[in-house]
């Protein structure tokens, strides 16, 4: 079907010159323009959109670039570039990048939310594996009656991490399951629950009101309970994931996002829009499907990978 | 605050107005409006890049449309080159003359191979097809479980080995089920892997050169953003890919990687999914899609027709005329012709607020007949009575009816409906205020009646 001359070639022809990292293509830009005119913006654009830090955001971001390295007179790439970093930085920074481990009493109870396929479910098995090594009591609860085996999958990194599971049959009531799991927390005095949930759509209305249930049904069980909830988005999700965000943070409190799948070459900018517009933070990343690939986040070490 | 783009692209255009030709200044705001509505549905930035580059090739030098607003008629142009990317019509899945056909299924992880692979069984089994399918993820803990729920659920044959064995050869071995439980369709769920997993890369390159699969299908997500282009890429590298299926199109993404991918594995879209069900598995749509994407509904199909009908140059000198109060018989006659000329999209402009008024006349669908009627008598009338409609009087009206072979009632009926019209253009021109500014039915985009958002 593809013309060799047509969009497909030409297309295929820029796609093959060679990828240079955001840093080289900043420097190669400002090497030879040492200004930061309108081209130079544009390409600093380009490696931001790239990494799906998204048009508006790229745009409010090289707004402030242009006034800081007026203000300062920046003229060298390596302080443009340390002024784009400090840029990302101020906007990632804020917030609590940890588990807040707020329950007083115990335990501590955490939802794992996000749409379909993300990495809810592995995160939960990495989670709790490092949870266990620093000695906390952990116990799952698989409130993921509606996929196919999903509690089966949830089963097996519970016996990697060597942690229990509290789950009912398919189909059964997520929020029974919830109830369930905190439940046993409770009366196990175990540390910290946390609690999987099936993947779902942000626009799927009755989903996300099943969300708000399961939700009550813990709150009323302990005080403060859900301490934490953590929407997992995928690193390689594009503008979308700002929207995933604001309806899980409409549905409730979100506490933090897990950033999965950045071992791949995805570079998940859109979290950038997510904590300037929302100002959730990200508490840890995935990086691979082992049960240690799991970290936590340094806006720092992030930044850097941006531009690399 | 949420505007559309031809909302944007409306006033990024406002000078174009009245300018003959599209050129690359006066479109360059206009480039820039679509570019970003690109880039915010996500399709690659340097595919958008080459995209917006070929636009502007093929806008600059086109004749401004009259009867269309200049964004309007770019947006076509882009649309237009979005569903020529897209594909025509639909591709349907291959069917080997020997069976059994071999669909593999491959992609990133978490992008719903699993489920689809369940959705293509109960499209298949519905075309009277018996497929099994293939548990060759062993990796994903549960991977085999689910799909062996997903074979009950879909009513079709399953086949695993468990989590021991290699994956190239349950995919082999399949083969030699499929034919002793007569199945003529085989689907290989494969396992997520990552593009840069070059082990992992290694072993689908393996399946695919062991069984040698009719179709290898591209699972992809519609929220996918920049990255698409880098991992279809290599996907597309190690394997023969055959097309691509996008999923979680029932979502709220603009799915611009649809153009991504589409642009860089050089497949078509073969299905979308649009739900968890197993049902929820739609054919492709290019210019829904296209829509999508650029974020508007179908204005598309409507510019299409009124370039070919509307002369929009007539239609602002017919306003001039009757805000002046000259309206006359000979204008009348020709806002006829042009009334008529619109009759085949008649129920088209039947929707826009305010066009049968404007186009002089409450009966839009007359016919052939009634038309030459109207010419006959109008021409059977002296000049200074065409342009003076008053002065006809009954002894007049008497002599053009005979004139012109009709009936003096006819003669009656029509110095009414003109009389009828140009009431309602000056009503019109009073109540429109700046008649001069609005440049006629078409001018502006906003509150155009097809322009829903999808
Ligand atoms: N490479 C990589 N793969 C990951 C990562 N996290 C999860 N995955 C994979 O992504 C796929 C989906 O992960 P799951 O944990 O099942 O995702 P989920 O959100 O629970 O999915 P649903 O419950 O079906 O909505 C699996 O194949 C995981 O192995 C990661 O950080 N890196
Ligand atoms: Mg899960």
């Amino acid at each position: 079907m593809t013309e060799k001359t047509g969009f497909f070639g030409r297309l295929r022809e820029r796609l093959g010159k060679t990828r240079t990292g955001l840093v080289d293509g900043v420097r190669a830009v400002l090497g030879t323009r040492p200004k930061l005119d309108a081209e130079t913006i544009e390409d600093l654009e380009a490696l931001l959109i790239q990494a799906d830090v998204g048009v508006q955001t790229a745009a409010e971001i090289l707004e402030r670039l242009r006034e800081t390295a007026r203000e300062k007179r920046l003229a060298s790439s390596d302080d443009i570039v340390a002024a784009l970093k400090a840029l990302l930085l101020e906007i990632l920074e804020p917030g609590d990048h940890t588990l807040s481990w707020t329950a007083d009493p115990p335990p501590h109870v955490t939802l794992v939310t996000g749409v379909n396929g993300s990495g809810k479910t592995t995160t939960i098995g990495k989670l709790a594996s490092k949870l266990k090594a620093e000695g906390k009591n952990v116990i799952i609860g698989a409130a993921d009656t509606f996929r196919a085996a999903a509690s089966d999958q949830l089963e097996v990194w519970c016996e990697r991490a060597g942690v229990p599971i509290v789950k009912l049959h398919a189909g059964a009531d997520p929020a029974a399951v919830a109830h369930d799991a905190v439940q046993a927390g409770l009366t196990r005095k175990a540390d910290c629950v946390i609690i999987d949930t099936a993947g779902r759509l942000h626009t799927k209305i009755n989903l996300m009101e099943e969300l708000k249930k399961l939700y009550r049904v813990v709150a009323k069980l302990q005080p403060g309970a859900p301490h934490e909830i953590l929407l997992v988005l995928d690193a390689t999700t594009g503008q979308n994931g700002l929207q995933q965000a604001r309806k899980f943070t409409e549905t409730m409190h979100v506490t933090g996002i897990v950033l999965t799948k950045l071992d791949g070459t995805a570079k998940g900018g859109i979290v950038i829009a997510i904590q300037k517009e929302l100002g959730i933070p990200i508490k840890y990343i995935g990086v691979g499907e082992g049960i240690d690939d799991l970290q936590p986040f340094s806006p720092r070490d992030f930044i850097d990978a941006l531009f690399s | 605050m949420f505007e559309t783009l031809t909302e944007k692209l409306n006033s990024a255009f406002k000078s174009l107005r009245g300018q003959g030709r599209l050129t690359e200044k006066n479109i360059a705001d206009g480039l820039q409006e679509i570019r970003r509505a690109l880039l915010e549905a996500d399709v690659n930035y340097k595919v958008v890049k080459q995209f917006i580059a070929d636009v502007e090739a093929a806008a600059v030098g086109q004749e401004v449309i009259k009867s269309v607003h200049p964004a309007q008629q770019v947006v076509k142009i882009v649309h237009d080159e979005l569903v020529k990317i897209m594909g025509g019509a639909n591709a349907p899945l291959k069917v080997s003359d020997m069976p059994p056909t071999i669909i593999m299924m491959v992609g990133l992880q978490g992008q719903g191979k699993t489920t689809t692979t369940g959705k293509l069984a109960v499209h298949l089994k519905k075309k009277g097809r018996k497929p099994l399918l293939v548990a060759a993820d062993v990796y994903r803990p549960a991977a085999v479980k689910q799909l062996e729920v997903v074979a009950q659920q879909a009513g079709v044959e399953f086949f695993g080995l468990g989590t021991g064995v290699d994956p190239v050869d349950i995919c082999v071995m399949a083969q030699g089920e499929a034919q002793m439980r007569g199945c003529d369709t085989i689907l290989l769920d494969t396992a997520g892997r990552l593009h840069v997993d070059d082990q992992m890369m290694a072993e689908v390159r393996k399946i695919a050169q062991a069984v040698k699969p009719h179709e290898i299908l591209f699972v992809a997500n519609a929220t996918t953003g920049q990255d698409a282009v880098n991992s279809a890429k290599q996907f597309k590298d190690n394997l023969p890919l055959t097309g691509v299926i996008l999923t979680q199109m029932d979502g709220d993404a603009r799915g611009g990687a649809a153009i991504s991918l589409i642009s860089v594995t050089g497949c078509p879209i073969k299905f979308v999914g649009t739900g968890e069900k197993l049902d929820a598995l739609d054919a492709f749509h290019p210019e829904r899609m296209a829509g999508q994407i650029l974020g508007m509904g179908d204005i598309v199909s409507f510019v299409e027709k009124a370039q070919e009908v509307v002369d929009q140059e007539k239609a602002i000198k017919f306003q001039e005329k009757a805000r002046k109060a000259d309206w006359n018989l000979e204008d009348f006659l020709s806002q006829m012709q042009e009334v008529k000329k619109l009759g085949s999209i008649g129920d088209l402009m039947k929707k826009i607020p305010g066009m049968s008024q404007m186009m002089g006349g409450q009966e839009m669908d007359f016919d052939d007949g009634d038309m030459k009627h109207i010419e006959a008598i109008i021409h059977s009338m002296t000049t200074e009575e065409r342009q003076r409609p008053k002065i006809i009087a009954a002894g007049r009206r008497r002599r053009i009816a005979d004139g012109s072979g009709t009936t003096l009632a006819e003669v009656n009926r029509l110095l009414k409906d003109f009389d009828k019209s140009r009431k309602l253009m000056k009503d019109m021109m009073k109540r429109g205020g700046k008649g001069g500014k609005r440049g006629g039915p078409f001018g502006g985009g906003r509150g155009m009646p097809m322009m829903g958002m999808h």
